[in-house]
């Protein structure tokens, strides 16, 4: 039940962006498609996945005092290795997010569940937290990019390399919601939203 | 001459960092409640951008792309600006103390800041020689202070407005930041 719990709690109760605001640069930059969204959350989740893994792995070994440093050192790694992926086999990918692939570095997310997660706790555990919060993350950027194109281009994207379709949704568009304001009023909107939810609740 | 400003003003107001690139939105939303907190931040970070773009731009041109080494980009990058930080920290202190008690608490803070990475990036990927680089990570401080400082002001003065309950805070503060980001698309020409 408990390893259920470490799962499920990164997708709702403690999701990264809307709970705990972190990783918002990458998440407001890139939400302009809904394809784009999902795969910067998966490449993010990667990401969170491996370094989750290795940080647990030789958490034992790091002295306490450089701990961060190695953290980001493992971190980098494992963005350098994404980058070069999609690079390779997802070059469309690749282009429209661009500068955002190296920074997920500083994506606070990841280094954030490094020290608050993996650099205490099992593998199996870093592991399931790692795709809970990878879940969260990837859901909460969705959710961003399906309001932004909807408003922005009438259009949802689910198309990537041939593959998928190209939904037209009756709304006429708005160009603003696809261009950099759109994005911040959109979180904005949203979290006044959750909070209010949030409040009524207590 | 011209070339050199072109680029500052391009990375101050065009492609205003924060406001249409979302590079250091955490600081941006986190330090602007104060106009004497934006300014301090504000003024380590152009410091630390212009000098992290120069070093960089050595290290990329000099060590890197001459030993074939590009894979190693991001993790140089970050652990090279995470200790140029360190030891801006470390010689303000030394060279004049009351800068840095000025500075105090912001330069740490600037190693997570994806804008210092960002510019650093950008720069390997289309400026192509050093002063480029460097007016560019210039501009890119510039353009943050600036954005900084018109939002602490208006944060400060919506201390004393009536604002909906659960829009206090953070959600209020993005849609400011999504009204501001609205009046600088006016400097690229909008066009629809």
């Amino acid at each position: 039940m408990s390893r259920w719990n470490e799962l499920t709690k990164g997708i709702i109760k403690e999701n990264p962006i809307f709970f705990i605001m972190l990783g918002l640069c990458p998440t407001l930059a890139v939400s302009t498609k809904v394809i784009y969204g999902i795969g910067m959350g998966i490449a993010a989740t990667f990401v969170l996945i491996g370094s989750n893994i290795f940080i647990s792995l030789i958490r034992n070994f790091i002295p306490d005092k450089i701990r961060i440093p190695c953290y980001i050192v493992v971190i980098a790694t494992f963005v350098t290795i994404v980058d070069y992926i999609l690079n390779a086999y997802v070059q469309p990918l690749h282009k429209a997010l661009g500068i955002y692939i190296p920074l997920i570095v500083v994506n606070c997310i990841i280094l954030g569940r490094a020290e608050a997660y993996a650099g205490q706790n099992t593998v199996l555990n870093s592991i399931l937290d790692a795709i809970g919060m990878g879940i969260g993350f990837t859901l909460a950027i969705t959710l961003i990019a399906l309001i932004r194109e909807i408003l922005g281009s009438g259009t949802i994207t689910l198309q990537m390399l041939g593959y998928g379709w190209v939904w037209e949704v009756p709304v006429k568009p708005m160009t603003i919601m696809v261009l950099p304001p759109g994005a911040l009023l959109t979180i904005g909107i949203l979290m006044g939203i959750i909070n209010h939810f949030k409040q009524k609740e207590k | 001459m011209e070339h050199y400003l072109l680029i500052i003003i391009s990375a101050a107001l065009i492609n205003n960092f924060v406001l249409s690139q979302f590079l250091g939105l955490c600081p941006f939303i986190g330090v602007s409640k104060k106009m004497d907190s934006a300014m301090g931040m504000g003024m380590a970070l152009i410091f630390v951008l212009t000098l992290s773009s120069i070093i960089v731009y050595l290290l990329d041109t000099y060590l890197l792309v001459r030993l074939h080494l590009e894979f190693l980009r991001t993790t140089t990058f970050i652990l090279v600006i995470a200790a140029l930080v360190q030891l801006v920290e470390m010689i303000i202190q030394k060279v004049s103390p009351g800068l840095y008690h000025a500075l105090g608490i912001y330069l740490p803070l600037i190693t997570t800041n994806c804008a210092v990475l960002g510019v650093a990036l950008l720069n390997v990927s289309e400026m192509n020689n050093l002063l480029e680089s460097a007016m560019n990570g210039f501009g890119a401080g510039l353009g943050f202070v600036i954005a900084l400082l018109i939002m602490s002001g208006i944060r400060e003065r919506m201390e004393f407005s009536r604002i909906p309950e659960s829009f206090k805070g953070a959600p209020i503060a993005f849609i400011v930041a999504g009204i501001l980001s609205l009046i600088f698309l006016c400097f690229k020409g909008f066009a629809v």
